[in-house]
């Protein structure tokens, strides 16, 4: 797409009003997932697997059936019953075989049958009725172990083209890239390193549980309110697995209490609506934290080898990783994204990245921003951090030295576009939290991170009112402020006040598809469609002001606001404001919009460095981060104080990921933590103040320099908290999460 | 021709080699020839890949242009969060 149009200068873009919808957030008016109601609503309630991997030998709904305040019982037959769901295939076939267990439940927690009753406690009850006999099957729950010979496989004839003949039938993609010659590259290091490093999974954590409303018709014609990072692709996945057709399923997003990635797929919405469909009534569904934790996606844990060489002057010779990722029962766990990550930041002439997405009976891993990245780092920055230490070098000047910059052949293949990361390593050194003396027991650790970024399918829809304010339509679910960054765009291109603008999450009957918020996308995309789409109705304004004077359309341009003469040959006429203009709109041509659709390719890859300070209590274990600075490149911020949010929401998120949250299983396959009370999120009292440095580098595939910030944030803290408790232990942490017992023991065995 | 990269992984499905050449003028067209003229690229093609042309990653715009000097690798699909 040639962006001839840049910007620089801006009237509205980089300032901070309020956002658009935070009078209904702070007074409750906004309405969430649960917060929707219908005549006749029914409640439903899923049962779940108790056990880790078991054959399914019967369901008896019989006596549940018999309760009278109960209206409908699924089970996958209801959904096997539909004409379309044989042909199902692909992730289609494994998103429906994970919201329904088929034939085997393959981890504590998988859906099993599901109910709809009259109140949602008759609901719960009824599924202590249901009768569900089981044939318990070996279990694994650890990637390593299912990656062995003679460990448990979970599903024959799931791996793909990409998997070397040979592997466990649980490795189910398999991705190898690099260039160079790393034994060449070693060979003329002056230290190599090499290292193991684990992750555990983490769920997501967002505070709002999954929640839907549904109704469904016999006439296939159907309602779904969700909380969803993304309605278009939940109405396609819901059709898919209800065979309906997509168009008679209209979707509407609520407002959703965080996603992080973990809600851009379904999991109870098919299930509503088949109960709703069954029981010709609304059914509503709203998940426990406990079904959260249990059926719902958490991130990949991951098992890593990373080497690197370097020379004597920090010149990096050759890298090179294996990740291996487990995702749950089904494929795709991101060991291809997290080998292309790994090494990203780098500019190498020796390296090689191999991925593995493995198989266990754990649930179906979902995204987690930039899901790979974060592991990725953690294991590569580490032994970075140890070359460094070793060889007595700065280790922002050792990333300096090997940074990648505009024309670097990235260590996944091509060559970067002008990219930020030596603006980011040169604001953290110039940074007074680098320089600033630490306390005895403190230590210090840096971090670079990566992440591509995304665009997708996108659309937007600009209104003009009589009285000159501007009604917008996105169809990219709000998920952190974007609602104030698409006003403040489209003010920038029609020259009116910010507060003029009211932007709407459309819902799929409205608006043409739009792809997921995820990606870090939203900003980028969204904010392009709806800069494209604010210029269409400036063209329709400009050309009513041109037949109003009399002159040739292309002698009028917009300017403050208004359509003026495009100079002096033109004409002399006084500036005509946008709302004089549609004050009159429906007697000189109709109604003004402006609208575009298009599949922006240039979201432009983003990095970030990360400076941390931690102390560590030799007695207890506890690790407590005191300091911490994010430095990231936004390309241009368009709301900088949410740009900040996203920046430190990463953070802590990372400071969680990295010192407490983890995924515990024990020797059943069940899962031992699957409440807030067991399973910790940082809370205030974690944390300290997250400071934030705004890089911008323009992107070049936005108008206005727009790279997208949601994910790359997450990328540095796991490997940048990881080397400052590293620091403060003198100790070489490698395993994830640093909990009290687990610094503990390294501090006993000395790593 | 335009000269298009494979990661390592795909080089088994086009006689060992890193690049191979094809003619086109789109993304979708690159893609057609490479299934046509490779034919164990059309797994991977068909699982879903995203394109770098010159360093920009195309994710799914077939009419997306490539030309005989554009710097193109096959890449695996972008999943985001």
């Amino acid at each position: 797409m040639a962006l001839d149009d840049r910007k620089s200068q801006f009237l509205y873009v980089g300032t901070t009003p309020d956002r658009p919808d935070g009078l209904d957030k702070v007074t409750g008016r906004a309405k969430f997932g649960a917060d929707a109601y219908a005549p006749g609503m029914l409640h439903g309630a899923i049962l779940r697997s108790p056990h880790a991997h078991a054959r399914i030998k019967r369901i008896d709904t019989s006596r549940a059936e018999a309760l009278k305040d109960v209206k409908a019982i699924v089970t996958r037959a209801d959904f096997a019953d539909v004409p379309f769901a044989p042909g199902l295939e692909g992730e289609f076939w494994n998103v429906l075989e994970n919201v329904m267990a088929g034939d085997t439940a393959l981890y504590d927690g998988h859906a099993i049958a599901a109910v709809a009753a009259t109140s949602a406690l008759a609901a719960r009850d009824a599924l202590k009725l249901i009768d569900v006999r089981y044939e318990e099957l070996p279990h694994v729950t650890d990637v390593d172990e299912a990656m062995k010979e003679g460990a448990p496989v979970i599903r024959e004839g799931a791996a793909d083209y990409s998997v070397p003949e040979g592997m466990h039938p649980n490795v189910v993609r398999y991705h190898e890239s690099g260039h160079g010659d790393v034994e060449a590259g070693f060979a003329e290091a002056d230290l190599v390193i090499e290292d193991h490093f684990v992750t555990e999974a983490t769920h997501q954590g967002y505070i709002e549980p999954h929640a839907c409303l549904a109704t469904l018709g016999g006439d296939g014609k159907g309602e779904l309110w969700c909380c969803t990072q993304g309605h278009w692709i939940v109405q396609k996945t819901c059709a898919a697995l209800l065979g309906i057709e997509t168009s008679q399923l209209r979707v509407t997003a609520s407002e959703i209490g965080g996603g992080f990635g973990g809600k851009t797929t379904v999991f109870i919405e098919p299930v509503a609506l088949a109960l709703s469909r069954k029981a010709n009534r609304p059914v509503k569904i709203v998940m426990s934290r406990n079904e959260v934790f249990r059926a719902t996606g958490p991130t990949a844990s991951a098992s890593m080898d990373v080497k690197i060489g370097m020379k004597k002057d920090g010149t990096i010779t050759a890298a090179e990783g294996v990740f291996r990722l487990q995702g749950g029962a089904f494929p795709g766990a991101p060991g291809d994204m997290t080998a292309m990550c790994a090494f990203a930041p780098y500019n190498l002439t020796n390296v090689r990245q191999v991925g593995y997405d493995v198989m266990t009976n754990r649930p179906k891993q979902a995204a987690y921003r930039a899901p790979g990245s974060p592991m990725a780092a953690f294991a590569t920055e580490s032994v970075i951090d140890e070359l460094c230490k070793q060889l007595g070098l700065d280790p922002i000047e050792v990333r300096l030295k090997n940074a990648s910059h505009e024309g670097t052949k990235a260590s996944y293949g091509p060559r970067f576009e002008r990219i930020g990361l030596v603006e980011t390593l040169e604001a953290a050194k110039a940074h007074p939290h680098y320089s600033a003396p630490l306390k005895p027991g403190q230590g210090r650790g840096i971090s670079c991170g990566f992440w591509f970024n995304h665009g997708g399918e996108t659309s937007v829809s600009l209104s003009l009112s009589e009285d000159g304010t501007v009604q917008l339509a996105v169809g990219t679910p709000d998920i952190g402020g974007s609602r104030a960054s698409m006003a403040l765009m489209a003010a920038e291109v029609l020259g009116v006040p910010y507060e003029n603008i009211r932007v709407t999450i459309a819902d799929t009957a409205t608006l043409g598809y739009n792809d997921v918020s995820h990606g870090s996308r939203v900003t980028y995309a969204s904010g392009l469609a709806t800069i494209k789409a604010a210029e269409d109705a400036v063209q329709r304004l400009c050309a009513r002001a041109a037949a109003k004077w009399g002159i040739p359309e292309d002698a009028v341009k917009w300017e403050n606001g208004c359509a003026v003469p495009s100079g002096p040959n033109a004409g002399e006429f006084d500036p005509l404001p946008l709302a004089e203009i549609t004050a009159t709109m429906g007697q000189t041509g109709g109604p003004i919009s402006g609208h575009y659709e298009a599949t922006p390719e240039g979201a432009g890859v983003s990095f970030a460095t990360h400076i941390v300070d931690a102390e560590v209590d030799r007695e207890t274990g506890k690790t407590k981060v005191v300091r911490y600075t994010v430095v990231q490149d936004a390309g241009k911020a368009i709301h900088p104080t949410y740009v900040e949010g996203q920046f430190q929401g990463g953070a802590a998120q990372g400071i969680g990921w990295a010192l407490n949250e983890e995924y515990i299983y024990n020797d059943s396959g069940r899962l031992e933590n699957p409440l807030f009370l067991d399973y910790r999120i940082p809370v205030a009292s974690d944390l300290p103040m997250i400071d934030t440095v705004i890089v911008e580098v323009p992107n070049p595939g936005h108008p206005y320099g727009v790279r997208g910030v949601g994910e790359t944030s997450i990328c540095p803290p796991l490997a940048a908290i990881a080397n400052a408790v590293s620091a403060a232990a003198e100790v070489r942490m490698r395993r994830l999460p640093m909990s009290p017992p687990r610094v503990l023991s390294a501090l006993k065995s000395d790593g | 021709m335009v000269e298009v990269h494979l990661w390592s992984a795909l080089r088994r499905f086009a006689d060992g080699r890193e690049t191979v050449e094809v003619e086109a003028s789109t993304v979708g067209q690159m893609l057609d020839a490479l299934k046509r003229d490779y034919p164990g690229l059309a797994a991977p093609i068909d699982a879903g890949v995203s394109v770098s042309v010159d360093g920009r990653i195309i994710a799914s715009d077939l009419t997306e242009p490539v030309a005989p000097e554009s710097e193109v690798y096959l890449m695996q699909r972008l999943r985001g969060g």
